[in-house]
């Protein structure tokens, strides 16, 4: 399990997170939603330590990784893999070499295990014959997949996405997100996905945390988010005309 | 203040620079990788460059020793001092500043904003030594040889133009380029060269490492590894000059 406990972050005068505190639980695709803005990309920053907090302390299995030195929090990055919002894939490397570079640089396999376990990242997120493609030739939703398949090369414990849906159609999204929710249960990891989109937290979070005004606002399952009363959840679950009728119709009692 | 800010950010970064690589032998590999692109890759810029130089150099100084106080042999000792002091070492850095340190910034600038770096140290890597390590390897390893074969043409070229222009004559080139040589002077440009190579590698990783925004940034990065670079040399080139060259210093 990962916890924050009152984690505080600013840049310059701009508080982006206010005293957060969130728990992220194994095994289950923890979603932390919120509008643009709010600081959800911050306190992912924060929890995998791209940003250091003001306040605050992150615990990773209750080991204090805020007040662990450069050389502890390495040992804890290890067991981290992350998807970023762009993907992040080394664009001078060919796609089998990124997935092969955490395994080059951490193990001690021989270079025909790398090279199975390379294939076995590559074929879990269903990426065939493209291996000696650059990042540059490949569609966004392969370098999403790319991307997947390298965080999970070295079978991580926690598995954070930033923003996986971003610039994907409809039909790509719902594939990336099925295939996070199986590694999920595959991994056994405890994987935390940040997302503006409904689509994808009706999809597959298990537990939800909603951020507004730099704060953990709500929290609660994907059924609770749709029940919920509270003004601000409604305002982001409800925010387009088909879900506002959802709503209408559910509060009649035509749905749920 | 703001230099200062820049002097320990420069600093901070030489720090995470050079620690114990992660894997030695993905090390030697970057190292390998590098000494192509920073190395070979400048081969012939640099002769080019040499070439032109040194005969430029025999030219001028034909053209402007008319005293009959200087001796017939001074073009030559002229070209072979101002290849091995100043050209060589200095003009030479001074190019593959803005060939190496552009480029040096620019690939780890974009990296910087696609979030490539951002990946490597969630990853446990550290970027600084992964990335700039090898390169200044690799640089402090090859412009000594860059320099010297910029010596070597650059005399060869002062050559050429006494054949093709006859303004001197091939023995009193000759000559020249053998009178009164002192081998400290290679020493010298070797020296140089391996300071030079080290804060263009540097300073032009700490450009790019910086970086934020996007291909505007990363331009403007590679812009200013340049200059400062430049500036950088200039003044090493003016300390090492006394530190080395000045008698009791």
């Amino acid at each position: 399990m990962i916890e924050g406990k009152g984690i505080k972050k600013s840049f310059g005068d701009n508080q982006v997170l206010v005293g957060v505190d969130v728990k992220l639980y194994k095994g289950k695709v923890n979603m932390i939603i919120g509008k643009s803005g709010t600081g959800k990309s911050v306190l992912l920053k924060a929890l995998v330590g791209l940003h250091d907090v003001d306040e605050g302390e992150v615990l990773y299995n209750e080991r204090n990784y805020t007040a662990m030195n450069y050389k502890e929090k390495k040992v804890v990055r290890r067991e981290i893999g992350m998807l970023f919002q762009s993907g992040a894939l080394f664009d001078s490397m060919t796609v089998e070499q990124n997935v092969l570079y955490p395994l080059e640089m951490f193990t001690e396999m021989t270079p025909v295990e790398m090279q199975e376990r390379v294939d076995f990242c590559l074929n879990r997120v269903n990426i065939k014959d493209s291996n000696h493609l650059f990042p540059s030739e490949i569609s966004g939703g392969m370098n999403k997949r790319v991307a997947i398949a390298r965080a999970i090369a070295l079978n991580p414990k926690y598995l954070f996405c930033d923003e996986p849906n971003s610039g994907l159609d409809p039909q790509t999204s719902i594939l990336i997100d099925t295939l996070i929710k199986d590694i999920t249960e595959e991994f056994d990891t405890t994987t935390v996905v940040i997302s503006h989109d409904m689509n994808s937290v009706l999809e597959v979070a298990d537990f939800i945390s909603f951020v507004h005004n730099g704060v953990v606002w709500w929290e609660g399952t994907k059924d609770d988010i749709l029940k919920t009363d509270n003004k601000e959840v409604v305002n982001f679950v409800y925010a387009s005309e088909f879900m506002k009728n959802l709503r209408s119709a559910r509060l009649k009692g035509d749905f749920f | 203040m703001q230099l200062f800010t820049h002097l320990g950010g420069y600093y901070l970064l030489l720090l995470r620079t050079f620690t114990k690589p992660e894997r030695y032998k993905v090390f030697f590999r970057r190292v390998v990788e590098e000494l192509e692109l920073i190395g070979l890759g400048s081969i012939s810029i640099v002769s080019i460059l040499s070439i032109f130089m040194g005969a430029v150099i025999l030219i001028q100084a034909a053209n402007n020793f008319s005293s009959p106080w200087v001796p017939a042999y001074a073009e030559g000792v002229a070209a072979r001092d101002s290849m091995i002091l100043e050209f060589s070492p200095t003009i030479v850095s001074m190019v593959l500043a803005g060939k190496v340190g552009s480029s040096i910034a620019g690939q780890i600038g974009t990296m910087k904003v696609t979030e490539q770096i951002n990946a490597m140290e969630i990853m446990g890597v550290n970027p600084p030594n992964y990335l700039i390590l090898p390169k200044v390897v690799a640089a402090m390893l090859f412009f000594p040889f860059l320099v010297i074969l910029s010596i070597f043409l650059g005399v060869s070229g002062g050559y050429l133009a006494t054949v093709l222009t006859g303004l001197v004559t091939v023995e009193n080139y000759i000559y020249g380029i053998q009178f009164d040589y002192n081998s400290f002077y290679i020493t010298y440009a070797v020296v140089k060269s391996i300071v030079f190579a080290f804060l263009i590698t540097t300073i032009s990783s700490y450009q790019g490492y910086n970086t934020r925004g996007g291909a505007k940034e990363v331009g403007a990065s590679s812009t200013k590894a340049v200059v400062y670079s430049c500036i950088a040399i200039l003044l090493f080139d003016v300390i090492l000059t006394q530190l080395m060259l000045t008698p009791g210093s």
